[in-house]
């Protein structure tokens, strides 16, 4: 495989990572937070998805205006996400929390059968998408193929922004140091003063803003359908299984691997392709039983 | 002693007569209703050819048994959704073709629950309609006598495909496929490679790319094929997946530097519009089409098209004529058998036998079934091109391919005999023009 061929693949592989990694944060932080597994984040990423197509499709008789719609993404992802995620954890997780967790991962799953059919209620079972913003960012041309501006540089760039300010979130405000402490040992966090069921919520809300941003950030350019929360679910679960649970450094690790793989397999294997993702969870896996990165943690005994 | 013998033959007599009386299946009475077991897909990715298709149905039973059905007998479908996984389909299908009463199963859109229903329906000794599943495999590897396709198979699908690009662009050099990963991706491009083989042997496959299900992304095959700049592209995706893919080819000029063969893109052209341009080659899996110029004097057709439109907002994809075909077909059997049988309500193995000789017309051209149980139905293949009267492009240069050229005989293989196609098919003269 030749060097042109090897740059574009790692130039898609870096896309995918980018779209790879804002999906897979909420659900890091959840798992981190709440030592489960937030299936109901799928359809987090779908809500977030169709509401923005329907925000974009009432907003562009009224303006062409490209900066604005790009930012009705956000604030529809925010907004939907948001309420959604603490909803969610207010009204139904939090009563389950000391509970054994295969109940609240059952828990969770309700909750997406839920919203699933609540998600096809309102929007039907045809394909939802809003590809001309996607177009009105133009495109570039690079070693003789022509790449959508939207996926090269829009997407990664929010991706790295989006985990820049988490991370100065998680380390230089108190909320967020707060959260790392509730991560790292919630029982030992209240002991300090820490009103931990706050915190729960504020990380559900922001959980399910950044799965709802992942969503409204794809509508653009791909289709959205009955069923795309629980594929969303599988794939980014191998992304933060094999970051380490809770890890936010690790997930974007773990989205670019997966992402340079995926798109590698397609150049030279493609018949990999589809199960790329799975083959680097578990290579990881077995080198790394707690995935890339992992918090020590002390033995109970 | 002789009263014995005389009982001995008495005894023997009436044991004959009942085990005749047994063996044979009584003339059923008439029932009140037909009950229809239908499936589709109701949720998940499918949902989006299983939907409109089960709309339609809804709407078309209501006539129908709002005219008077069957002569007063109504029509009384109980839906089955495809989409909840092989185990729990097939044991609501099982629940309901085991039902006692006048039964009917039309199943399934996916192919990999009708190679598992066929033997399940043979068995109950209840007659299934694949009505939409393009599995050639099921009616060739297996003689059955209740399961019935009124429908076109893939093989049809795949060898007008071919047909149909030889004609337009005899000289392509390179072609690259980009197909869904399941048994249709696989199988529809198997067919397609060995015609392609067998009538143009010098073409060079470049790229066999096979994306996910359902996959949201075609960003790094569209960057490939770009890489690669194949002549031709083909792709018998359909349904969202389609939809992202040629939205992703179009936004990065892929759709103008290919040419594009999309067998199953009846069913995306409404939702695309601007961002499929002319000259991509499309398919119909069949011959019913809403723009078809030869059913613009059908008034059933076009009644039914408006209707249909009104009721669900949208024009009607190859998945809602097979459905009518399908329904039409079991409808006009079991008329057919009724007036064979002089107004007596048939027994299974009649309407069976009738069926087996069955023709019929959904809302596009007569189709014939024949003894193993497969529909003979043409194929209709275009090239989109801009259209003032609609926002989306329609097909345009329209070809008909009869379904005696892009049929196996009964009992071949289908994998074996588009091995033995000669280049001569591509002229053949029974293709014909349709429109102007």
């Amino acid at each position: 495989m030749d060097l042109n061929l090897l740059l574009l693949a790692t130039v898609d592989g870096l896309s995918y990572a980018g779209s790879l990694f804002l999906i897979s944060l909420g659900l890091t932080l959840i798992c981190g937070v709440f030592g489960v597994i937030n299936v109901a984040h799928g359809s987090l990423y779908a809500f977030g998805g169709y509401s923005a197509a329907s925000l974009l499709a009432w907003l562009l008789p009224h303006t062409s205006s490209t900066p604005v719609l790009v930012a009705s993404l956000f604030v529809a992802a925010a907004v939907v996400g948001g309420c959604l995620g603490a909803l969610l954890e207010r009204s139904l997780l939090r009563h389950f929390q000391d509970r054994d967790p295969v109940l609240q991962l059952l828990v969770t799953f309700a909750v997406f059968m839920v919203l699933e059919d609540v998600q096809r209620m309102v929007w039907g079972a045809t394909p939802v998408n809003a590809g001309d913003l996607a177009t009105r960012l133009g495109t570039t041309e690079l070693l003789g193929v022509t790449f959508m501006n939207y996926q090269l540089l829009f997407i990664p760039g929010v991706a790295l922004v989006a985990y820049a300010g988490l991370q100065l979130l998680l380390r230089h405000s108190t909320a967020g140091r707060q959260i790392v402490a509730v991560i790292h040992h919630r029982e030992v966090a209240t002991a300090l003063g820490i009103n931990a069921a706050r915190i729960g919520t504020l990380t559900f809300a922001l959980a399910g803003a950044l799965g709802a941003l992942g969503g409204a950030l794809s509508v653009p350019m791909t289709s959205f359908v009955p069923g795309l929360g629980a594929e969303m679910i599988v794939t980014s679960f191998a992304v933060i299984a094999t970051a380490g649970l809770g890890q936010v450094t690790g997930a974007l690790v773990a989205a670019v691997l997966i992402g340079m793989a995926r798109s590698l397999a397609v150049y030279t294997l493609p018949e990999l392709e589809v199960v790329m993702p799975y083959l680097m969870m578990v290579a990881v896996l077995l080198v790394r039983p707690h995935g890339l990165f992992s918090a020590t943690a002390a033995r109970r005994i | 002693m002789k009263s014995l013998a005389t009982l001995k033959a008495w005894g023997t007599a009436a044991l004959f007569a009942l085990a005749t009386a047994a063996t044979a299946q009584p003339q059923p009475q008439r029932p009140a209703e037909i009950k229809l077991g239908m499936s589709t897909f109701m949720t998940g990715p499918a949902s989006v050819l299983g939907a409109p298709a089960k709309a339609a149905a809804d709407m078309w039973i209501e006539e129908f048994n709002a005219a008077g059905g069957l002569d007063g007998t109504k029509l009384s479908p109980t839906w089955i959704d495809e989409g909840q996984g092989a185990d729990k389909f097939l044991s609501e299908y099982r629940r309901l073709a085991q039902e006692p009463g006048e039964k009917l199963m039309l199943s399934a859109i996916s192919s990999g629950y009708c190679n598992a229903l066929a033997p399940v329906a043979e068995d109950l000794k209840v007659i299934n309609i694949l009505w939409e599943c393009s599995t050639e495999k099921v009616l060739e590897e297996r003689r059955y006598k209740y399961v019935f396709r009124t429908g076109p198979n893939g093989t049809m699908e795949m060898v007008a495909a071919v047909l149909h690009l030889l004609k337009l662009k005899p000289d392509f050099k390179t072609l690259a496929v980009v197909n869904q990963d399941y048994a249709w991706g696989r199988d529809s491009w198997e067919i397609f490679r060995n015609t392609l083989l067998a009538l143009k042997p010098d073409v060079k496959i470049v790229a066999e790319l096979f994306p996910k299900f359902g996959a949201p992304d075609f960003s790094t095959e569209v960057t490939r094929l770009q890489a690669l700049r194949p002549d031709v592209v083909l792709s018998t995706a359909w349904g969202g997946d389609l939809d992202t893919f040629l939205r992703q080819a179009s936004q990065r000029g892929l759709l103008k530097s290919s040419q594009f063969v999309l067998p199953l893109a009846d069913s995306s052209l409404e939702r695309l519009g601007d961002a499929v341009p002319a000259g991509v080659i499309v398919g119909f899996v069949g011959d019913g089409y809403f723009a078809d110029p030869e059913s613009a004097n059908d008034p059933e057709a076009r009644a039914f098209v408006q209707k249909f439109k009104q009721r669900t907002g949208a024009y009607p994809n190859f998945a809602v004529y097979h459905m009518i075909q399908a329904l039409k077909a079991a409808t006009g059997a079991y008329r057919q058998a009724l007036a064979d049988n002089k107004g007596q309500w048939p027994t299974t193995d009649q309407l069976a036998a009738t069926l087996r000789k069955l023709e019929y017309r959904g809302l596009s051209r007569p189709i014939r079934l024949r003894e193993d149980g497969q529909a003979l139905q043409g194929q209709l293949y275009g090239v989109t091109a801009k259209d003032a009267s609609q926002p989306f492009p329609v097909a345009r240069q329209l070809l008909f391919y009869p379904a005696d050229i892009l049929t196996p005989p009964v009992g071949q293989k289908s994998a074996e005999w588009v091995k033995t196609l000669k280049p001569a098919l591509i002229q053949d003269s029974r293709i014909r023009r349709v429109g102007n």
